[in-house]
């Protein structure tokens, strides 16, 4: 029972860190009809701005932990939007009136330029986060042991998804954004400013992706630069898995795919982890293609 | 305003789709107060010239003017800020937004809250459906309904102008009657219209003077009546019949 519920403490928070990912290859998709490739990447990128933030400014002199990861994840999130819009503007704008498939050849371009970007300035080896940062306690809830940063990746990227959620449903923008995604000359008509709501995609999904990146360091303490890769490929198998394109289904299917690795690793074989998550993948897009949540559209002609 | 009371002016514009030329030198203008229709069969170019005029298809040759200001180099989205709204062919409501959602994003470009609210009792009142199922999903509407919410979206931007394009199509008959009384009241309380139609007899009725499109150019120009008792017109668009 013990190991169940470590489990399922475990695959929730790398899950919600999948689902943080997934975000914003779901967001990017429901607008451009693109898959991101580059999207891994500015992950990463976000895993190695936390470092270089970290280890350069000394927050944790000044700050407590709670603050030193909050004030780590505002900036975070702001230089990686930043590398996102600018990726929209040089790679992806240019290619807007060009065939599909013209714009995932530079994304896959892209991500081959932020993986080398990332081993010249940092170098190919593992780099390490310090490891004094965050409290090793853990909490005792009901009798069972969870460490403290498990449960503080969870909250915060829970609590991220709910803003978001917040977001996209009542604000003006939000729905504007929903509107592009649906039909993006009838938004066009409505007076939305198309590629403005792209440039917006651009600054939250990678805003997320690269704060999951942060977190992976924080919680995994390694990182290395083809790390987007594989957390790239897994929050794509999330995203497919909740229905692309789908925002609650990227969130549903990063959490449950964090569950079904854990379990996998923990009942099955750890060997078999990540052949456990692309056994997901090929399930999905043989016996349901939309996703779990994926295409409720009701259309009446 | 331009003088003269003209309030759209489209002057000899070209639109190419890739290396296809589909608008070859379109002119006509719109007063003030009026329907204007545009007739003509499939492929004719009468969405095309809409959509120039919207700004979602770009001119490659000649000017839209707008109340005396060029408008064909704007974006499309700054146009709708100008005060030219469309009601597109096939409705296109935004299917999994709620009706009220759709409303809302129809007035987008207006801040005014107040104003906002009172359009929005205004589209209620003119389609009392629609405020009966704010809360439902667009693509769950019936045909008619849908397009009474595209109508009515394209109200609350607070247009100058309301163009549409086959408003009628896919109708029952009872509806298309329905629909086009409601252009009339809207026109009669100061919107001008410009209507796409490909039922000509209901368009021409409706409307103070009409184009006839071929094939990417205006052929003809009158006013509704002379177009109704015109033979050619009669006999390509008219069924042939008086």
């Amino acid at each position: 029972m013990d190991l169940f519920l470590q489990q399922l403490t475990n695959g929730l928070a790398v899950g919600s860190i999948y689902a943080l990912i997934a975000l914003g290859y779901t967001m990017v998709y429901g607008v451009l009809k693109l898959i991101n490739f580059a999207h891994g990447d500015l992950f990463a990128i976000g895993a190695y701005l936390g470092l270089t933030l970290l280890t350069t400014f000394g927050l944790s002199q000044y700050l407590g932990p709670m603050g030193v990861v909050i004030v780590l994840a505002v900036m975070v999130m702001g230089l990686v939007a930043v590398v996102g819009a600018v990726l929209e503007r040089v790679a992806y704008r240019p290619l807007r009136q060009a065939h599909r498939l013209s714009a995932v050849v530079s994304a896959m371009g892209a991500s081959i330029f932020f993986q080398n970007a990332l081993m010249l300035v940092y170098g190919a080896r593992y780099k390490v986060y310090p490891h004094d940062i965050l409290p090793k306690n853990a909490v005792s809830i009901m009798g069972f042991e969870i460490p403290l940063v498990r449960l503080l990746v969870l909250l915060t990227s829970v609590l991220m998804m709910v803003a978001l959620y917040l977001f996209i449903q009542k604000t003006r923008i939000g729905t504007a954004i929903r509107a592009a995604a649906i039909d993006q000359r009838a938004a066009k008509l409505m007076g939305i400013n198309v590629d403005r709501v792209i440039m917006i995609v651009f600054l939250i999904g990678p805003a997320l992706g690269g704060v999951a990146g942060l977190m992976v360091g924080l919680y995994y303490g390694q990182i290395n630069f083809t790390m987007g890769w594989m957390y790239g490929l897994k929050a794509f198998t999330a995203a497919i898995l909740g229905g692309i394109g789908n925002i609650p289904g990227a969130m549903v299917g990063g959490l449950l795919l964090g569950v079904i690795e854990a379990m996998g690793a923990a009942y099955i074989s750890i060997a078999w982890k990540d052949a456990i998550t692309f056994m997901v993948l090929i399930a999905i897009l043989i016996v349901r293609p939309t996703g779990l949540l994926g295409e409720r559209v009701a259309d009446k002609v | 305003m331009g003088c003269d009371g003209v309030m759209l002016q489209v002057e000899n514009i070209h639109v190419r789709y890739g290396r296809v030329e589909a608008l070859h030198g379109v002119t006509l203008e719109v007063r003030e107060g009026e329907i204007v229709t545009l007739l003509g069969a499939n492929g004719a170019g009468k969405s095309t010239t809409l959509n120039a005029i919207c700004g979602i298809f770009k001119t490659t040759e000649g000017a839209i003017r707008f109340r005396g200001d060029n408008i064909h180099t704007l974006p499309a989205h700054e146009i709708v800020t100008r005060g030219v709204a469309q009601v597109p062919e096939g409705r296109r409501v935004f299917g999994t937004l709620s009706v009220r959602e759709n409303l809302n994003l129809g007035a987008y470009t207006c801040n005014d809250n107040a104003r906002n609210q009172s359009n929005l009792q205004r589209v209620y009142a003119l389609f009392p459906r629609l405020a009966e199922r704010a809360g439902q999903l667009a693509g769950t509407l019936s045909g008619g309904e849908q397009q009474m919410l595209a109508i009515g979206r394209a109200l609350m931007a607070n247009p100058k102008i309301l163009l549409l394009d086959e408003p009628s199509l896919g109708l029952a008959p009872l509806l298309v009657k329905a629909i086009f009384d409601t252009i009339r009241e809207i026109n009669r309380s100061g919107l001008t219209v410009v209507l796409v139609e490909q039922n000509a007899r209901a368009a021409l009725k409706l409307a103070h003077r009409g184009y006839v499109m071929e094939v990417g150019r205006i052929v003809l120009e009158d006013t509704a009546d002379q177009l109704l008792a015109n033979p050619d017109v009669q006999k390509a668009y008219l069924g042939g019949v008086r």
